[in-house]
């Protein structure tokens, strides 16, 4: 089982990102889950939001406390959180940042999700759309497929710029 | 068509399948998105159903019962609270012999309010003449919506369904959901009591004892039935769709020293727990009860009987853990767990299985309990 | 009144008086269908009913018959959200201004005065003006009537069964035990209650005021409120400072009615 927990701000997408992620991997003919911390959701505030995926049916509905992956879709987060908290070792991290983020000994990974948003003109209610975006890094990853990923998201959203984002993120994917 | 969908959701979309002529609902966390999904449906024209955003859930329970009572198909969502506020309407729903589909999402009761997931709520209402099922994944919260509407108006029954579902656990979760055209499998309504101006009767009017007697035999006579078209109901769902489903949801049973017994998504998570445990030489088994009213019988003899409770009757003991207790005469282990959506993983329920202390109870996390 | 409505027609009725006059099961007195339900819920329990008939395209009239705790007090907030909701229904309310069913306890429609056994010294606290309350509501017709003028009665309930969406009937129905007056008198103290101003006969078709015929007379020249008071055990020893505030309701109400009638506001 492939364990991955997202960081973001209320608001940001986090639990459409894990949806759309969870969905990607069904398509890729897997099982997944998706689900957001069921806490009091305020916009703006750190939330965490939750992917499964497996080659079998799913069983466990507690938290996530090891994950294989980290994604943060804010690295304002990271002042507050500790991001890395029971990162299975060897996990990698997978930051939104144009810059490489200052992890010792984690493998991690970035690309500026916001540049691509805002350069696709992907923005709603002032916010760039960083969820979509996201499953292009993913696929980079080999966590879903390319062709998944495209499927996920033109089932979840019409616009097209949402698969050139995520076209984008997987060229740009930075090791 | 495979899709993604939360608990919530998949009933709604169970329901929009089932087209209830009325659906009167009060909105309460978590259930919420089961009402906004039909609104949504209503609103979009793919429901014909009449919506009637009633203000408060007493008023949901009794706008289905005016609406059921007429002899058309009738829907209605809620948790916790809202599932107390309506108890006066539940018993009547139930009195009156209408075929009521509802969704519990199941919640902790205030104060000291909470959200999360509880099975408190639904157990307060377990004499009240409804039948329950506890459902475990997203795809078996839309199966059984389906189910409840065939099974309820069948005319052996002509009892209203609970289906439950662990809020946020289930109501919350994003799975893969199966969303089938059910076809012809939830044959039209007929009430055979329904409301008929051109046959004027009285209801619920004034009864003397012997016939107030009777009627409630009654109601026990069609529960001790509805386990034939519960089963009939799942065979024919089985034979159409291939998701099978029975009475208990039973993992590695038949050779277990030991058995954990549950109700809703803690039976997944006590699979997984079966496998670790096997894996440690120790013969465990889960036994997911999903039908809790009618009670389901449960063979158990001779095994180590775990039970999980995510609710409490004070002064008594887990409800789960008694009514298997009075029904089976069998030693158990009580696991007081999860009240108020306290966090409890396969880990947890594997060492519940091995520190068990036959004949007690627990309280998980509690230090110093009995 | 069931005449006035027609064969087409069911009656809803939480508990209250009705419940005991329609007899015991299997028997019932009624010649429409008639839906006993829960005390809080007739106007809840109407809506589901009214919206399961429009859904099989039956114009069913949908009546609920209430007393005025099932209304006032327990009812109030089914009746607010159904009114609300523009619910296809009408409404009557019987009034016999206490729980009539439990042996005569104070409710909402208690007028002020009044002994009941919860209140053995007279009511300390005034009727609740469920009329205002759901002229706030604003249905397409309401009315008020008294059981001692059936044929206004008659007229005001065929009308409202004209109207599309809520319609709302309070009517006031006197009541020999509860009011501890001679059953015989029961038509003459009806009549007493709306000469004396004590209550007020009118419509409001879209809000539109009309006094009718019985209260016109009473604006114009009211019989003293003792007449009506003296013959009923339940006003008897009534405090003079309790009688001083019902005749000045008396007459600020026939006032404010009158007004409104003429468009003075």
């Amino acid at each position: 089982m492939f364990e991955i927990r997202i960081h973001s701000r209320g608001g940001q997408g986090g639990v459409t990102a894990a949806r759309l992620i969870a969905l990607a991997a069904i398509r890729d003919g897997k099982y997944a889950t998706a689900f957001p911390f069921y806490g009091a959701e305020r916009r703006g505030a750190p939330v965490v939001s939750f992917v499964r995926i497996d080659d079998k049916p799913i069983r466990v509905y507690s938290q996530i406390r090891q994950p294989d992956m980290v994604i943060v879709l804010d690295t304002s987060v990271m002042e507050t959180v500790d991001v890395l908290h029971g990162l299975k070792a060897g996990g990698t991290v997978f930051v939104n940042s144009a810059h490489p983020p200052d992890f010792k000994s984690v493998r991690s990974y970035h690309v500026d999700l916001t540049g691509i948003a805002l350069r696709e003109n992907l923005v709603v209610a002032g916010s760039p759309i960083l969820n979509t975006p996201v499953l292009g890094a993913l696929a980079k990853l080999k966590i879903i497929t390319v062709s998944s990923a495209k499927t996920a998201i033109a089932e979840m959203f019409s616009d097209e710029r949402n698969i050139k984002a995520a076209e984008a993120a997987y060229q740009e994917m930075v090791a | 068509m495979l899709t993604v969908s939360t608990g919530n959701k998949a009933v709604a979309m169970a329901v929009r399948q089932a087209k209830p002529a009325v659906v009167a609902a009060y909105p309460i966390t978590p259930q919420t998105e089961i009402v906004e999904s039909i609104a949504d449906y209503v609103t979009a024209k793919e429901l014909s159903t009449r919506y009637i955003a009633v203000e408060s859930e007493h008023s949901a329970m009794a706008a289905c019962i005016g609406a059921s009572a007429t002899g058309v198909r009738t829907f209605t969502a809620t948790s916790s609270h809202g599932l107390l506020y309506m108890h006066e309407m539940t018993n009547f729903a139930a009195g009156a012999r209408l075929p009521i589909v509802m969704a519990n999402v199941n919640r902790s009761l205030g104060p000291g309010w909470n959200i999360w997931a509880e099975h408190t709520d639904a157990m307060q209402e377990r004499d009240t003449g409804w039948l329950q099922v506890y459902v475990a994944t997203v795809q078996e919260a839309y199966d059984a919506t389906l189910m409840a509407f065939r099974i309820a108006e069948h005319n052996d029954v002509l009892l209203p369904v609970m289906i439950n579902l662990d809020g946020f656990l289930l109501s919350h979760i994003m799975q893969p959901l199966d969303t089938t055209d059910p076809g012809d499998f939830i044959p039209p309504i007929h009430l055979p009591h329904a409301i008929d101006v051109s046959n004027p009767k009285g209801y619920g009017g004034l009864t003397g004892p012997e016939e107030h007697f009777k009627f409630k035999w009654d109601i026990e006579r069609s529960m001790r039935d509805s386990v034939k078209v519960i089963e009939e109901t799942q065979a024919e769902f089985s034979r159409r769709f291939g998701r099978k489903y029975g009475f208990t949801e039973d993992y590695w049973c038949e050779d277990a020293d030991v058995v954990i017994l549950s109700l809703g998504t803690f039976g997944k998570e006590s699979e997984v727990a079966v496998d670790n445990l096997r894996r440690e030489g120790i013969r465990a088994g889960s036994m997911r009860v999903r039908w809790f009213r009618p009670f389901p019988h449960l063979d158990l003899k001779g095994r180590d009987v775990v039970v999980l409770d995510r609710d409490y009757s004070f002064g008594f003991g887990g409800v789960l853990a008694k009514s298997i207790e009075a029904k089976n005469k069998v030693d158990i282990y009580s696991v007081i767990a999860g009240l108020g959506g306290q966090e409890v993983t396969y880990d947890d329920i594997a060492g519940f299985v091995k520190q068990r202390r036959m004949g007690e109870e627990s309280w998980f996390g509690v230090s110093g309990n009995v | 009144m069931l005449k006035a409505a027609g064969p087409d027609s069911v009656l809803v009725v939480p508990a209250c008086c009705t419940s005991v006059i329609q007899g015991i099961y299997p028997n019932t007195a009624m010649n429409i269908p008639v839906y006993n339900v829960a005390f809080a819920t007739a106007a809840a329990s109407a809506s589901g009913m009214s919206a399961a008939f429009r859904a099989m395209g039956k114009k069913t009239n949908v009546i609920c018959y209430a007393g005025d705790g099932g209304t006032l007090d327990i009812g109030i907030q089914a009746l607010s959200g159904a009114l609300e909701r523009g619910t296809d229904f009408l409404y009557i309310c019987y009034d016999n201004e206490a729980y009539g069913n439990t042996g005569m306890q104070r409710s909402g429609g208690t007028p002020l005065g009044a002994r009941t056994t919860t209140t053995p010294g007279g009511k300390t606290d005034l009727k609740k003006d469920i009329d205002a309350i759901v002229a706030a509501h604003e249905p397409p017709y309401q009315a008020t009537a008294c059981a001692a003028y059936p044929q206004d009665l008659y007229k005001k309930v065929q009308k409202a069964l004209s109207f599309r969406g809520p319609t709302f009937i309070h009517v006031l129905a006197p009541c020999p035990p509860g009011w501890r007056y001679p059953t015989e008198k029961s038509v003459e103290m009806g009549k007493l209650a709306v000469k004396s101003g004590m209550w007020i006969l009118y419509e409001r078709e879209y809000g539109k005021l009309t006094i009718s015929a019985p209260s016109k007379a009473a604006i114009r020249k009211p019989v003293p409120l003792e007449e009506y008071l003296a013959p009923q055990g339940r006003f008897k020893g009534i405090d003079a400072k309790s009688l001083d505030t019902l005749k000045q309701r008396i007459e600020k109400n026939l006032k404010r009615f009158a007004a409104e009638e003429a468009g003075v506001c």
